[in-house]
């Protein structure tokens, strides 16, 4: 770890402000565009600051779990890209692709915000599965809100395309939406020292101490949590970052 | 039934519409991004950087890398699997070849310059939109260049000649389809696949309309980092 970044960031922190200038509990400029690959059923780009990713959802036919019958299913998948980071590499999905993907996909699943009841065409026999695919273009930093948010606005954007005898004509799109019941963010606080912050740049990702993730939904209940990073934090500390999250999720999702 | 007029409504010698930008990938040394109708390419560019692994550095000079990748949801049809494929892998290797030539990699020795292809939104044409989106992005890293390479493919559907397939030519079933990358200068020709069955007159027919359409492909290549290093100067004022 680099001591030299993080005793500054701490330093500045201590001084009410941040490498970029920023407030600790202030984002960079979000911005989300829908609709961004025409092939897919849903697409959206996420800019947080100089940080892109790009979510796509593709539906396919498939058959229910046999202890689900009636019920589709869905899946997130993250691409990290090496074209998006010098840090990333070819090859099989890394522990932070795999960490990303889950967090997000548990945040959808057990807030029940896709109604996968609503995705079976024919009981025991054919559902609709919903995957997700969330691919980064440029990592500036605080990927997981962001893979997060464009998961969500993918999903929005997303229509059925059409089904005849069992068979997806992905040329003729329907105009009916995805289920979807609820709208969570994610809200990723990170911890300096004593001080904890929120969006960070990829400078200052590189040397946090701890962070946790918070799913929120639109009445401020929580629907996913994921502590991470080398150092523990305090039960005072939790609460904290929970009422950040709390706070920062209602800007975030003005955006979707 | 005839093939007497395109689905899209073009001309035989018509490209579809075009579009670029440089610099797009905040954190790559350089990048590029290319748009050809509905086909959308972006690519960065790492390095010079230390190879690794190690056994496949050139002391000599040094090697150019290009991975190819079409989105998972860039399709189409069904999603794609990501990963490596079959395809993906030849793209990836004769992408390569249509871009080492105008390269000069000698003062790079033991380095490797990683050209990484992404693409999310595709209707035909997806390898030459990717070597277009990759030469501005290897221009824009500043990577030493004799010329830029233009791709763009011609063919034949039943009897017709024409430049720029798009998926519904591209698949149509009496099709062919050559895409071909050429040196914008010299003309020289670092790609050329082909598949279907055409005449040799017909070959020379297609190379014909990619030599015109190589002139407009750099116009636009051009035009895209002139903007950026003119955002930049304004950037700074």
């Amino acid at each position: 770890m680099n001591e030299e970044l993080h005793k500054e960031i701490i330093s500045l922190l201590g001084k009410g402000t941040r490498l970029d200038g920023r407030k600790a509990d202030q984002y960079r400029k979000v911005r989300v565009e829908t609709g961004v690959s025409r092939n897919a059923e849903g697409s959206a780009s996420v800019w947080i600051g100089d940080t892109q990713v790009t979510a796509g959802v593709k539906l396919e036919v498939i058959k229910p779990y046999p202890d689900q019958p009636d019920d589709g299913s869905m899946m997130v998948n993250v691409e990290l890209y090496p074209l998006s980071s010098p840090d990333f590499e070819t090859g099989p999905p890394d522990i932070l692709a795999i960490e990303l993907a889950r967090i997000t996909d548990r945040a959808i699943r057990e807030s029940k915000t896709l109604d996968t009841k609503k995705l079976c065409i024919e009981s025991g026999e054919k559902a609709w599965m919903v995957i997700i695919d969330v691919c980064t273009m440029n990592d500036a930093g605080n990927l997981f809100d962001a893979i997060y948010l464009a998961a969500m606005a993918a999903m929005k954007d997303a229509v059925f395309p059409t089904l005849e005898d069992g068979v997806v004509d992905y040329k003729h799109k329907t105009t009916e939406k995805l289920p979807l019941a609820k709208t969570p963010v994610s809200v990723t606080v990170f911890k300096y020292g004593n001080h904890l912050i929120v969006d960070p740049t990829d400078t200052e990702q590189k040397v946090y101490d701890a962070r946790l993730t918070v799913g929120v939904l639109e009445d401020g209940q929580l629907c996913s949590m994921q502590k991470g990073g080398e150092e523990p934090i305090s039960e005072d500390e939790v609460f904290k970052m929970i009422d950040m999250a709390q706070v920062a999720s209602q800007e975030l999702r003005k955006n979707i | 039934m005839a093939y007497d007029k395109r689905t899209d409504g073009r001309d035989w010698g018509e490209v579809r519409p075009m579009e670029a930008k440089a610099g797009i990938i905040k954190r790559a040394h350089g990048s590029g991004w290319f748009k050809i109708g509905n086909t959308e390419a972006f690519a960065a560019v790492y390095g010079p950087r230390e190879m690794f692994p190690r056994f496949q550095q050139n002391p000599e000079k040094g090697v150019l890398r290009v991975h190819y990748n079409m989105m998972p949801f860039s399709s189409a049809g069904d999603r794609i699997r990501p990963g490596p494929s079959r395809r993906s892998k030849e793209i990836s290797h004769v992408a390569q070849k249509a871009l080492l030539p105008v390269m000069d990699l000698s003062e790079f020795a033991n380095s490797v310059v990683d050209v990484f292809i992404e693409l999310p939104q595709t209707d035909a044409g997806t390898r030459c939109a990717g070597i277009c989106a990759a030469s501005i992005a290897l221009a824009d890293a500043g990577i030493p260049m004799k010329d830029m390479v233009c791709a763009i493919s011609a063919g034949k559907v039943e009897d017709k000649m024409l430049v720029d397939l798009n998926y519904d030519e591209d698949s149509h079933e009496i099709g062919v389809d050559i895409p071909i990358a050429m040196m914008h200068n010299s003309k020289q020709i670092t790609l050329m696949q082909m598949d279907g069955v055409i005449s040799k007159e017909h070959v020379k027919e297609a190379v014909g309309y990619v030599n015109k359409a190589c002139d407009q492909i750099y116009d636009v290549m051009k035009a895209a980092l002139k903007d950026k290093f003119k955002t930049a100067e304004g950037g700074s004022q």
